[in-house]
């Protein structure tokens, strides 16, 4: 008996301790989500004052749009852009400034500080470096006599002036945690290597490699949600423009919800992104996990 | 030689890098005819410093971007401290439920919900409040985790200890955990004051007012609000005012700062 | 459901004590050093006092909040029981959110200058006051009649008034004398016609600077609405139920526009940016540039270069679109301050003080009587260039507004914008705008 109230006691208390998390995670996390299900099947915009149930007319409607697939495929693109370049990057400068002989904390600092900018200020510095004509990238490229491009205004250079601008912000955040799971290998791993005579590239590719793949999932998932939730450099930079080619999805969403005030379709929108990002994450957890931790 | 190479396009990578910072300090010292034009010439000024902290009340937005910073930070501590000992350390009904539930939260998170969450607030009546900004990150999922690798490496033996000198769980928490868990702390500080200084969209469409603006949204309306055009060199002034405490901070403390996320077992 | 996600918040708060801030804690506001103390503090005022809450946008050139701040201060010195309380709220776009997100929440200001054109999405919303029985009360048919009838247009809607304009403007041709004198232009004499502007600005671009820009980002449209008013009629019906945009003098509009850049190489191609047209125009990088009269004060200052001011080249007329913002009174605030609200907005447009407003920032002054005060008969003798704009009214026509205006307006700028980076075609562009905007009206045209 004194056992099964022992018990009692601790599930109480475990509660209890996760009562403050929880409320907020009820509050924040799950009831919007719901509400935006129920919402999303509700015609809910200017011509309509009284939102009115309206069956999956607005997921009908968004895939009719051409806006939206071009947003997804946007975004989809950018991820693709981003993700595999600023992991691959964060890795190399992990291992540069892991064995730099001089400047370590100059290098450490160079590549990690982006990270403390906020993406508003990144915007903005940006913006003036690709401006045409007296932007910091005209005047170099004056230098090498190329000539003027305007990276802002033309839909084939927007992605990637986009995209190398994010690798920069992001690549030094994801070097810290390469460092982290350097340091967690063992050097006798590499003392044995030297001893067989292994070259550098072997070595990277039998020992530090491997053993950093926990790693480097978990960079991957990381850089992948940033990918969607970043959207704040879209405010000062382009709106979206020019017609559409920088747009991305959780900017679509702001701009149904908040300019159009559609809340039906922006709650349509929202769900999409929600069911995406969950299923990337159930990928990780149920499929890759499994595969990659060695305890 | 292959190495002389990767080391010398390495340091080239890192000049590649610091430009855009030395580029917008370099602007907003520089008189604002020249903001636009390469000239090397001996022309200094501050007066676009001057001229920008009359033009927007940037001291109104630092204090509110510290007070949201703080209160969200304390409330996560508080929050995820709690959660994360009953993850670790407790076997209790419904624990691995709970647990995917926190989970959900880490790839669903508040930046996604900006149009929900707005919804939510608006029937709190919260709309245009420093607290209605910070409310949605009290719970951090990502806290949660962090600290329960941590918890959970700290041996079992301390806590019967402590709760044979007769500690309440409350004070086994406080004289335990939380004290062997400092790098962890140091590290989660960091990242949460770094998203939360930065954080833009959420308090964009959750503000109206000076009096709760964050430096962010601040800085964009100043940014766009020049109908006329872009001023360059006002706008990097006020640049160089929104990231200086960080990247001073960061210059500072470098070294803590990566060692703790190194030493903290974020993997 | 609610009570009790309200109930578990409560609980919650209980951790927010610890931070110690609440919304009420706020210095004040815009804090200028040496001005006197801010309105809308929660100090000693004598009972019965009102508030109001006035939400305002971007004014073009100086310290901005402080010129606001100055007249809100004058104005309630003047009137002792009222407060008002400037927001600065950003730019249009933002104030436009700020203030649709207000009126959702249930909490809309109590006076708010915003965009001219969101009248009808305004009413669409149910949020905006009609102002027909305050103007019968305090001011009458004379005080409408001097607004000029260009900005009077996306004010009323079916005879009845329901914003009174404030900040407004039209497009303008900035040229470059110097330049002109360069490459053996008259100087005094700038282009009059499409195919003398398109002449001009091919003789004038060289390595190094363009003959003229016309920003393609951000008002896309207004910019494509002059071109389309100089060749025929306006984009969109009064009632801004319908649009016409795919008629042939549109298309021909359109196309002199891409023109500009593909054919005669006089202006950059690909979208340009609004932000930076100015700074071009004064780094001597373009010779010519279509810019809202609101920059002139901007210009007049920073020029380091003679410059003049013309009407926008004509095709089978003259013609421009009027832009900028209005005051507005909102629905659910109460009666007292919406009394209080009018007496503001009859203040701020006292023909000397928008006089003052337009000398200060290169707005129109939106009153005729306005030029008949002394200050601005002595402006305009010394800068003709600021009676351009004003005259250039007679050809103005209300700027581009319709229901659900920001999915009209996006489609339109989408298809603007494909076209002006050479994705696509003018016609089938055109086209393709009015389909999308089409079916976005289908539901305000049954």
């Amino acid at each position: 008996m004194g056992e099964l109230r022992a018990k009692w006691k601790v599930n109480v208390y475990a509660w209890l301790l996760l009562l403050p998390s929880l409320i907020f995670l009820l509050l924040f996390t799950f009831y919007p989500v719901w509400q935006t299900v129920i919402l999303s099947f509700h015609q809910a915009d200017l011509g309509s004052p009284e939102p009115f149930f309206n069956g999956i007319d607005n997921y009908k409607q968004m895939l009719e749009d051409d806006v939206f697939w071009k947003v997804l495929t946007n975004n989809l693109w950018f991820a693709l852009g981003t993700v595999p370049t600023s992991v691959a990057l964060a890795l190399g400068m992990a291992l540069f400034a892991n064995k730099a002989l001089r400047g370590k904390g100059f290098i450490r600092t160079a590549y990690f500080y982006p990270t403390v900018v906020p993406m508003i200020a990144v915007a903005n510095i940006w913006l003036f470096i690709y401006t045409p004509e007296y932007g910091a990238l005209s005047h170099v490229m004056d230098w090498f006599g190329k000539g003027d491009m305007n990276w802002l205004g033309d839909q084939s250079n927007v992605m990637w002036a986009m995209i190398f601008m994010v690798i920069w912000k992001e690549a030094g955040y994801f070097m810290i945690f390469y460092l982290a799971g350097l340091q967690n290998i063992s050097q006798e791993l590499y003392e044995s290597a030297a001893m067989e005579g292994a070259s550098a590239w072997t070595v990277f590719r039998r020992v530090t490699f491997p053993l950093l793949m926990p790693t480097t999932m978990f960079v991957s998932i990381i850089a992948f949600t940033n990918s969607f939730k970043l959207v704040d450099h879209l405010v000062i930079m382009t709106k979206g423009g020019p017609d559409n080619a920088s747009n991305l999805l959780l900017y679509y969403i702001y701009e149904t919800a908040f300019s159009f005030w559609d809340q039906g379709m922006a709650s349509a929108l929202t769900i999409v992104m929600v069911v995406l990002l969950l299923a990337v994450a159930a990928v990780q957890f149920f499929g890759l996990d499994k595969k990659i931790h060695y305890n | 030689m292959v190495r002389k190479l990767t080391s010398a396009g390495m340091y080239g990578l890192a000049v590649v890098w610091l430009f855009p910072l030395l580029w917008v300090v370099w602007t907003s010292v520089r008189p604002r005819e020249l903001a636009t034009s390469w000239t090397f010439s001996a022309d200094f000024t501050l007066a676009n410093f001057a001229k920008v902290w009359d033009a927007a009340p940037f001291a109104q937005y630092y204090f509110n971007t510290f007070l949201i910073v703080t209160g969200v930070l304390v409330a996560q501590i508080v929050t995820a401290t709690l959660a994360a000992y009953a993850f670790a350390k407790l076997r209790f009904w419904g624990r691995d439920v709970l647990f995917v539930l926190f989970l959900v939260q880490l790839m669903v998170p508040a930046d996604i919900l900006i149009f929900p969450n707005y919804n939510v607030l608006r029937d709190l009546s919260l709309l245009d409040t420093k607290i209605g900004i910070m409310l949605p990150y009290f719970a951090s999922a990502f806290g949660v985790f962090l600290l329960r690798q941590t918890f959970k490496t700290i041996p079992h033996e301390l806590e019967e200890a402590a709760r044979m000198e007769g500690c309440s769980w409350l004070q086994i928490l406080w004289r335990v955990y939380v004290p062997l868990a400092k790098p962890t702390y140091i590290a989660f500080g960091l990242v949460s004051v770094s998203y939360h200084w930065n954080n833009f969209m959420w308090p964009l469409i959750i503000t109206n007012s000076v009096e709760n603006r964050p430096l962010t949204v601040g800085l964009a309306i100043f940014a766009q609000s020049f109908e006329t055009g872009a001023q360059w060199a006002e706008v990097s002034a006020a640049t160089v005012m929104v990231i200086f405490p960080l990247v001073l901070a960061f210059l500072l403390f470098q070294r803590q700062f990566i060692n703790s996320f190194i030493h903290s077992g974020v993997k | 459901m609610r009570t009790v996600v309200k109930s578990l918040f409560s609980v919650a708060m209980s951790l927010v004590l610890l931070t110690g801030c609440s919304s009420g804690t706020s210095t004040t506001g815009s804090s200028q050093p040496g001005q006197p103390a801010q309105p809308g503090t929660s100090e000693t005022k004598p009972a019965g006092n009102t508030e109001l809450s006035f939400f305002y946008p971007v004014a073009v050139g100086g310290p901005l909040t402080k010129i606001v701040d100055g007249m809100a201060e004058e104005f309630n010195k003047e009137n002792p029981g009222i407060t008002v309380k400037p927001v600065y709220t950003g730019s249009y776009q933002d104030t436009t959110t700020k203030i649709q997100a207000a009126v959702q929440g249930k909490t809309p200001p109590d006076v708010a200058v915003m965009l001219s054109t969101e009248l009808h999405t305004m009413m669409d919303m149910n949020a905006i006051l009609p102002l027909d029985e305050f103007i019968a009360k305090d001011g009458g048919n004379e005080y409408v009649k001097d607004f000029f009838p260009g900005f009077l247009a996306n004010s009323q809607v079916d005879g009845k008034t329901y914003s009174i304009p404030f900040q407004r403007s039209t497009i303008v041709l900035y040229y470059n004398k110097a330049a002109f004198k360069e490459v053996g232009l008259d100087p005094e004499k700038p282009p009059t016609t499409w195919d003398e502007m398109a002449e001009y600005a091919a003789k004038l671009t060289k390595d190094g600077r363009w003959g003229i820009e016309i920003p393609s980002s951000g008002f896309t449209y207004w910019m494509y609405q002059a071109l389309a008013l100089q060749n025929g009629k306006n984009l969109m019906t009064e009632d801004g139920k319908k649009v016409f945009f795919d008629t042939p003098e549109n298309v021909e509009a359109l196309q002199y526009w891409v023109d500009l850049a593909k054919k005669h190489k006089a202006m950059p191609e690909g979208v340009i940016e609004w932000a930076t047209v100015p700074s071009d125009f004064l780094e001597g990088k373009t010779a010519m540039m279509f810019h809202t009269t609101g920059n002139l004060t901007n210009v007049k200052n920073n020029a380091k270069f003679d410059f003049g001011v013309a009407f926008l080249p004509a095709k089978k007329n003259y013609g421009s679109p009027t832009g900028g913002g209005n005051f507005y009174m909102f629905k659910g605030t109460d009666e007292k301050k919406q009394e209080a609200a009018w007496k503001f907005i009859r203040f701020m447009t006292e023909p000397k003080r928008a006089a003052q407003w337009s000398i200060d920032t290169g707005y129109v002054a939106t009153r005729k009587s306005a030029y008949e005060e002394e200050i601005m008969k002595q402006y305009v003798k010394d800068f003709p260039a600021a009676a351009v704009a004003r005259d250039q009214l007679e050809y103005g026509h209300a700027e581009f507004s319709t229901h659900n205006n920001g999915k009209v307006t996006k489609a339109l700028n989408d298809n603007l914008q494909a076209v002006l980076t050479g994705k696509a075609d003018a016609a089938a562009a055109l086209k393709k705008a009015q389909e999308e905007a089409d079916k976005v009206l289908a539901s305000f045209n049954k």
